[in-house]
């Protein structure tokens, strides 16, 4: 492994090399970076909802257009700027490692998907758009203000283009040049979550880049094809926006679990309860993945005979995700677990994970999902994955890599408080949501009526929000004055685990060895 | 790679599945239950714009922001939406549909309670989608 900053070096050295490790550590800066820029706009969201807005009282942001952009922005930022940066930092870090291979396929490739991104986070950025992430039309043509909108476009394109980029590249890594001594059966679940989530990037972005194109066209009102005052169909957007964004919301959760099946073995000092199984789940779910788009559609109007498909669809996902739960246990099972910081944000984001699955199959069931669908319900059911699931699993990834990455340790108290804070306040804030969506509150809404029971949701929500926020400075803290000043890591073995770590490739008896 | 036996994961395998199965069955028989419009169902037709609902009633009278109708009665909502999109939602009686320029959607209820409850807009449709509100009174029969 690399030591970045026992020899600092200067920083236009990392920024102009190709290096997997120095793109990765681009990466990695960078989403972190948007992580905290789009957690603050939460803040800002649950400042806002702590209280009703009554006679001038309870109002914070300035008006209803700038909370509608507040929150457009947060949700673009922590999705194309947080979890999938973050994941392909970690992806360049270790893919090349674990396929015993010098570098990524294409170096430079590499480094041309990482600088794509600062220009694509500008633009939305410095637009600030206001149409919500997925930009429905026929809104998002005749409603949307401005430049913001046409620049949230270019930049999600810029972003997309990335995406399919380091995928290519991610395959090929994997595949062609992996050590010729390995078989693809040998290759850790880490790197295998890599293969199946950019093969999903492969089908799944172009549509939307399609769809981004008419969008654009349609607003230069050159089109119509999603302008129903032209002939088009605003629901033709839904379902080629879907049919992208189905799939990537795994593209987003299975790195994130991928980075738990490297935790969960290493603390539990056993090898993994079944590599087969993972493999097979990330497999399945890959393939499943594209039979479920439109349960986000039940509510346009579909035929009771469409919306059983899409139905069966999304619950034929479910065991390939609730696979990854049984392999998790069933390795901790009897195991010698030590509970460091990177083992607790693993092992909270695994129930997290399971919560979130049993909330999605009640999206799933049809006449459920009229009461849940674009409900603060929903709200709650995305954030137990894209923050009790997929920001735990990182950051606990981030804990586990830093010692690699930095030749220093963290602060392991300091770490821990950070997980309670963070694990309490997330349960706060989105079982919470939950509830609220099943008292009828609307998403996306600046202001709500002074409902007793919303106004005590709202406000248990905002006070998990502020707990994660203070657990969020905790850890920012932690992170920059340990990379200087933390004491020195003992890179073989920087968690006292004992023994060596063992990937499958390294064993020659893949069950019961080493450990 | 098989060094102790897998049972246990087929089993758990095999639970999921048939949960599943069960949610889905469940849900389909009771969505197939839902849908079905009763023929008597009075229509009352709903447009959405940005930021009212209007309703017409069979005999033309129209409401705005408010919604009036008898309890015990089945009515069959055809919406339509004069701009962007919107969502019809009748939270306590789980009445959700979306209001979507150029086509008209339909869903039906029948009132139990007597008394006023809250319509909103569920779908994001701009500046003022918070306050897109109304509210639906459900009366005893006029003799
Ligand atoms: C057990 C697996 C899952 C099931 C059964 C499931 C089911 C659903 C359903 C039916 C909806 C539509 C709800 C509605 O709008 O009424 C939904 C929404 C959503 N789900 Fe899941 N889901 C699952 C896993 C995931 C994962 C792993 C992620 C993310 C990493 C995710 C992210 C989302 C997002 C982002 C939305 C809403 C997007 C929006 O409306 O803005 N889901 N899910
Ligand atoms: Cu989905
Ligand atoms: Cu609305």
């Amino acid at each position: 492994m690399v030591l970045e900053l026992a020899k600092p070096r200067p920083i236009w050295q990392i920024m102009f090399s190709t290096h997997h490790t120095d793109v990765g550590l681009l990466y990695l800066i960078t989403s972190l970076a948007f992580l905290f820029l789009g957690g603050t706009l939460a803040l800002a969201i649950r400042a806002e909802l702590f209280l009703p807005n009554i006679e001038g009282t309870g109002q914070i942001i300035v008006d209803s257009m700038t909370f509608n952009r507040i929150f457009t922005v947060h949700g673009t930022t922590l999705i194309f700027l947080f979890i999938i940066p973050f994941a392909s930092a970690v992806g360049n870090y270790f893919v090349p490692i674990m396929v015993r291979y010098k570098d990524m396929a294409y170096p430079k490739l590499n480094a041309i998907a990482f600088w794509m991104i600062p220009p694509g986070g500008a633009l939305i950025w410095l637009g600030f758009a206001d149409f919500t992430w997925y930009a429905q039309p026929p809104y998002s043509i005749i409603s949307a203000p401005g430049p913001a909108a046409d620049m949230w476009i270019f930049g999600l394109k810029i972003l997309g283009i990335s995406s399919v980029l380091g995928a290519i590249n991610f395959i090929v890594t994997i595949l062609k040049c992996k050590h010729p001594d390995m078989s693809i059966g040998q290759v850790p679940l880490l790197a295998w979550s890599f293969l199946a989530t950019s093969l999903i990037i492969l089908v799944a972005i172009p549509t939307f880049a399609a769809a981004l194109l008419m969008l654009l066209t349609d607003r230069l009102g050159v089109s119509g094809f999603f302008n129903p005052a032209m002939g088009g169909d605003p629901i033709a957007y839904s379902h080629l926006f879907w049919f992208t964004f189905h799939p990537e919301v795994y593209v987003l959760v299975i790195p994130a679990i991928g980075m738990m099946y490297e935790i969960i073995p290493r603390f539990s000092r056993k090898p993994i309860y079944s590599y087969n199984s993972g493999v097979f789940a990330f497999v399945l779910l890959s393939m499943v993945a594209f039979s479920s788009w439109a349960h986000h559609m039940f509510a346009t109007g579909m035929s009771f005979t469409e919306k059983t498909v899409f139905m069966i669809g999304t619950l034929a996902a479910v065991p390939a995700s609730a696979m990854h739960v049984f392999n998790f246990v069933a390795t901790m099972w009897n195991g010698r677990i030590k509970f460091s910081t990177p083992m607790m944000w693993a092992v909270g984001g695994i129930a997290l994970f399971f919560a979130a699955g049993a909330g999605g199959v009640v999206n799933s069931a049809m006449p459920l999902d009229f009461s849940t669908h674009d409900s603060y319900w929903v709200v709650g059911h995305f954030h137990l994955f894209v923050m009790g699931t997929i920001a735990f699993g990182s950051i606990g990834y981030l804990y586990y890599m830093f010692p690699y990455v930095t030749g220093r340790m963290y602060n392991e108290t300091m770490g821990k408080i950070h997980f309670f804070l963070s694990f309490v306040g997330t349960i706060l804030v989105f079982f919470t949501q939950h509830v609220l969506g099943l008292y009828g509150m609307p998403r996306r809404v600046f202001d709500y009526p002074p409902i007793p029971e919303w106004i005590a949701m709202n406000q248990i929500a905002s006070v998990g929000a502020m707990i994660i926020g203070v657990s969020m400075a905790i850890f920012l803290y932690n992170m920059i004055y340990s990379s200087g000043k933390g004491k020195l890591a003992d890179t073989d073995d920087p968690f006292g685990l004992g023994g060596k770590y063992y990937y499958p490739f390294e064993s020659k008896t893949p069950h019961h060895t080493g450990y | 790679m098989s060094g102790h036996s897998n049972w246990p994961e087929w089993i758990y395998v095999a639970i999921v599945i048939a949960l599943m199965a069960w949610v889905g069955a469940e849900a389909w028989e009771a969505e197939r239950l839902v849908e079905h419009i009763p023929a008597d169902a009075e229509v009352i037709k709903v447009t959405g714009q940005q930021w009212f609902w209007t309703f017409e009633h069979e005999d033309g009278t129209k409401e705005i922001g408010e919604l009036h109708v008898e309890v015990g009665k089945a009515y069959k909502f055809e919406i339509m939406s004069k701009d962007v999109i919107h969502s019809f939602n009748i939270h306590d009686y789980v009445v959700l549909m979306d209001a979507i320029p150029g086509r008209i959607n339909t869903v039906w209820f029948a009132p139990t309670d007597v008394g006023s409850f809250d319509i909103q807009c569920r779908e994001y449709c701009g500046l003022i989608h918070y306050n897109m509100r109304g509210t639906l009174y459900v009366e005893e029969p006029s003799a």
